[in-house]
Parts: structure tokens; sequence; C-alpha cells
């Protein structure tokens, strides 16, 4: 099963399994990984699934589909280079060893 | 299990120092969106006696706004449903009982007793026993074989396997739900058999709960597009049946509908029995103040079980979706830590359906003028728009059709003292993001 692993503000690090099929929003949500609200369990529809890519992930991840980047315009925190919305982000083998990081603020 | 056992009180270094009250701990009636946010944001805040989260369905705890979106359209699978994982419960220190039914509770002992004849004691009681859905009256008797409602997942089950087979579909009511599954069994999969999916709403118009007449009319319009004979101002007169089995659907405008399958959406019943037998007041609702807390300081309540003072609407009201369950839940748990965090949160609720992301944010009611903001590029289920309404100068709700980030804006917007005015909502040269500058 992937490995992602979750990096808070204070630079504490959580490694999750992610089943394929799930987002990495899915994963964070049911482990217990703090930070990741998902109030609207992944219908693109809140924003408070909020997190920052690894540089070094970013273009091994599909982009950024048009509602998704004008929903980051409106996320609570910092706007990065980086930003995505995790509900938006598919779990498949690929992404076995993903890093993200998770916005001080989150809705 | 035995009555009474729960874990161990676990201790963290930041919660408030154990006491009987902590010692005998939490229990939360009701393991859906709102009893699971509140046990969580129990712990998360520090709370460091035992936490018992009982729920009577069957299954661990999941999303129910798919149960009419993906699940029915088959497009998501149970796996996918699940709110949180074994492992969360374990992390957390919250012991989850599915299948396990509250029966009364003894306010003087501070027992909550359940339907296997064992009994909890609490020191803190949450109440997050949600709504059920209402029944068709009961003049029409004893509903035969292909009458269904749809509020959990054993009811999606039902939902899903009946469709599988239906050709002749009734949706009764012309709210969110009845027309999320209208749009679901309207456009079924490639391999299923052609349906014919009628929906009848004893009001002139779709969503008159919930929506405005403006976007009411669109969603109409995607329906019809789609296929759905729509019936408005009729409610349904009578139901035949054949050897038990559904077999037609008389209309109150004289229709006749053959049909095999007749789900009921005609809103939900507050589950308050709970809280009443045990002398709480109940109005359509448990009545909880600003802080969750009911009448007694024991007991709490939140999500669609609750009537609530809203600071939004200046009234009592009862909200049935997943920001409210949550917002509220999160404020009981704050309550019960001792730590103030009033529910003062602006409503707002989305709905998918036939291609369509509707959202709304605000309340409607006392709303007097409406702003209609089009932004180019699409048609047809793919048409973007947003309608801004207002009770004089001040806005009051905003309903955005595909466009996410506007009904984010709208969100900030709505919060500020300051909102933009008709006229520069109606301005497509101001740019609104200005007004949350400065
Ligand atoms: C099909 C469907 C689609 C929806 N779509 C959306 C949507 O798109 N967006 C949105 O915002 N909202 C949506 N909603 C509404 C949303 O699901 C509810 O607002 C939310 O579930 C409320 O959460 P709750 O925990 O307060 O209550 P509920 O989810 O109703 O949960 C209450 C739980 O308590 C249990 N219970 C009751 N009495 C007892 C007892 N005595 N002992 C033990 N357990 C008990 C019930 O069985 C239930 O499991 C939808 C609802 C449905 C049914
Ligand atoms: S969970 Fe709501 S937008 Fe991602």
């Amino acid at each position: 099963m992937p490995t992602i692993t979750y990096v808070q503000p204070d630079g504490t690090r959580r490694e999750v399994e992610a089943p394929v099929g799930s987002t990495v929003m899915l994963a964070a949500v049911r482990n217990n990984v703090r930070g990741i609200d998902a109030e609207c369990g992944g219908a693109l529809a809140c924003a408070t699934c909020h997190v920052y890519v690894d540089p070094a992930w970013m273009d091994r991840i599909p982009p950024a589909g048009e509602d998704e980047a004008d929903m980051l315009e409106g996320v609570a925190g910092e706007r990065r280079e980086t930003s995505r919305l995790s509900c938006q982000i598919n779990v498949d083998a690929a992404l076995d060893g993903l890093v993200v990081e998770i916005p001080a603020e989150q809705g | 299990m035995a009555s009474g056992e729960t874990e161990r009180p676990r201790t963290t270094p930041d919660g408030p120092a154990p006491d009987g009250l902590v010692d005998s701990g939490l229990v939360v009636v009701g393991a859906s969106h709102a009893g699971v946010q509140l046990a969580a944001a129990a712990r998360e805040y520090g709370y460091p006696g035992p936490i018992t989260l009982i729920g009577d369905e069957p299954d661990a705890p999941y999303q129910r706004p798919p149960l009419s979106k993906g699940f029915l359209a088959g497009k998501t699978s149970e796996p996918d449903l699940a709110l949180r994982s074994d492992a969360f419960f374990a992390e957390t220190g919250i012991t989850l009982r599915p299948g396990t039914r509250a029966a009364a509770i003894d306010r003087a002992a501070r027992r909550l007793h359940l339907a296997d004849g064992t009994f909890l004691p609490y020191g803190h009681l949450a109440l997050t026993t949600g709504a059920r859905a209402r029944p068709l009256p009961a003049s029409f008797g004893e509903p035969p074989g292909g009458v269904l409602v749809l509020r959990d997942l054993a009811d999606a089950r039902r939902l899903r396997e009946a469709a599988a087979t239906a050709r002749d579909v009734v949706v009764l009511g012309g709210g969110f739900i009845g027309l999320e599954v209208a749009a679901a069994l309207a456009s079924p999969a490639p391999d299923s058999p052609e349906r014919r999916v009628t929906l009848a709403e004893g009001r002139p118009r779709l969503l008159a709960r919930s929506a405005s007449p403006e976007l009411a009319e669109h969603v109409a319009a995607r329906h019809r597009a789609a296929g759905v004979a729509l019936h408005l101002g009729t409610a349904v007169d009578a139901i035949e049946q054949r050897d038990g089995r559904l077999a037609a659907v008389r209309l109150t405008d004289g229709t006749r509908l053959p049909a095999d399958l007749l789900v009921v959406g005609i809103g939900v019943i507050p589950n308050t029995e709970l809280a009443e037998a045990a002398g709480l007041a109940c109005l359509d609702g448990i009545v909880v103040d600003r802080h969750a807390r009911t009448e007694d300081p024991h007991i709490l309540a939140a999500g669609d079980c609750t009537a609530h003072p809203s600071e939004f609407a200046g009234a009592t009201i009862r909200l049935e979706s997943i920001q409210n369950a949550q917002d509220q839940a999160r404020t009981a748990a704050a309550t019960i830590v001792g730590r103030a965090q009033p529910h003062i949160a602006l409503p707002w609720f989305w709905s998918d359906q036939l291609g369509m992301k509707l959202q709304m944010a605000g309340l409607l009611d006392g709303t007097d003028r409406t702003v209609r903001r089009e932004k180019p590029g699409g048609d047809g289920s793919d048409a973007k728009f947003s309608l801004w309404h207002f009770a004089g100068e001040r806005l009051r709700a905003v309903e955005t059709v595909n466009l996410p980030a506007e009904h984010m804006l709208s969100r900030r917007l709505l919060a500020l003292a300051d909102g933009p005015t008709p006229a520069q909502a109606a301005d497509p040269g101001f740019d609104l993001r200005r007004l949350l500058k400065g």
C-alpha cells in the first residue's frame, strides 16, 4: 500500500498507509492526522483540506482542475505554488512516498 | 459488553483536571457526522476521561451525503463511505459501540440505559441522534413492497438494489434528497435498464423550503432536460398495489403512474424521543443554547436533532447539514472541556446533481431582492451563475451554481459587517474580493 507522509506546521511527521483509490484527504482523516478538516468529505465544496505538496512531487501529480485552482485562491491558510486540495489528489501506486505539509490554518 | 464497562481514563497534560464528572466520562449517543466530530473534538481539546460513542446502526460511522449521489449512482462503493478508520478510534481512545441503542436517560443517577438492558454511567451525555425519514402518512396504510425512504446506509442498499431492476420510478418530494435520487436514477449506468423517472411535489415549485425560486427554476429545467417528468403542485393521492407490491401511484391531479418503485423524500423527523422522555425541552428539535447545552448541565446536543438559537437568523432554528452538525459538535466538545466557543457559524450547504454543483451560504428568510451574476462559458448543466440575496442593502444569502470558488468568497463576504451592496454585486466590473482587504 502506498505510504504518505504528513508534516505538521510544527515539523512533526506522520506516515500513513493509503489504499489505492482513496485520496490524500481520506487517508489523513481516517487515520487521525490533525489539521485536515475536510468538512465536505471530498465534494470540492469547502477548501478545508488544503495541503502543500513537497516540491519534489509537484510534477508527479496531475495538476489542479479549474474549480480546484479557483478554490485555492480562497483558502484560509497561506497560498503557495505548491498548494493543493488534498481531496482532489487520488492515491495510486506512483504516489508511494509522497510528502505533504499541512498549513497552519484551515477554514 | 458488561454494563458500565468503559476504557481507562487517559490524562493529557493540557486538559482539565480529572474530577468526578470526568471519571464517569463522556457518552455520545448517535455515531454519525455530529457524534463522531463531537467525540473526536473532545479528545482533541484535551478531554481526559473515557469517551464512549454508541450508535444504533450496525455499520461503522459513514458519510451520509454520498448515499443519494455517488453511492446510488454506483460510482462510490461502501468502503469509500467510511468516516474514520478503526485505527482512528483506537488511537484517540474512543470506544465505538455500533449496533447499540440508547433506551432511556436517568438524569438523577446520570445513567444512560441501553436497549440491551445494561447501562452506562456518564459525567457528560451528548445527544447526536439526528433525524429519520418522514414516512408516508398513516392514511396510506401499510406501505407495500417497493415503497422506500432514504436516510441511512441500510435504506441506500435497499434502494440501490430495487433501482437495479426498476423501470418506472416515482419520487415523492422535490427537496434536495428527492431531487438527488431522481437525478441519480435518471442517469442510469450503461448496463442498467431504461427507466422512467417521475417526481411529484405537493408545493408549486421545487426546493420550496431550501432554495430561491430562481435556483429552483434552473434545477427544474435541468431535471426536465434529463428526462425527469415533474408534477409540481401535486401530491400522492393513492397507492395501488398488487400481491403486496407497489403497482401504481395516483396523483391528486388525476394522473395515474404505473410504478415499481416509489421513493418517499418528504423530509425528516428529528429524533427527540430520548430527550423528551427525560423531560428535556423539545421543539421540533432538542432545545439547546449557543453552547450546545440543554437545560441539564450534564447533557448537550448537536446536529440535525437540535433546535438552536442562530445569531445569523436571529431566531431558533433547526438545520439539516454537515456544516451545522460539525460546527455544533465542536462547540459542544468545547463546552465539555470548559472552553467557550459559541455556535455562531454561518450556515452553508451543498448538493451535487445532474453534474451540477449547487452551493448555498447564509439564510434566505427575509430577503427581498436578488442580484444575478453570470459567468460566461457554459450552458445547460454546465451553466455557471450566482444569486446574491439581500434584505434591503444587507447581503443575507448567496446561491452558486458550478462556482465553488465564488461560494467560498461569498461565505467570507457574508461574515462581514460591511458586505457588498446590491449595486456592487450587480456590477461585473467591481471586484468583490476588494471588500475583504483592509
Ligand atoms: C441521502 C442524504 C444526502 C445528504 N446530502 C447532504 C449534502 O450534500 N450536504 C449536506 O450538508 N448535508 C447533506 N445531508 C444531511 C446530512 O447528512 C445531515 O445533516 C447529517 O447527517 C446530520 O448529522 P447528525 O450526526 O446530526 O445526524 P444523523 O446523521 O442523522 O445521525 C444520527 C445517528 O444517531 C443514531 N441514533 C438515533 N437515535 C439513537 C439511539 N436512541 N441510540 C443510538 N443511536 C441513535 C441514528 O441511527 C444515526 O446513526 C444529506 C442527508 C441524507 C440522508
Ligand atoms: S474536503 Fe472539501 S474541498 Fe476537499
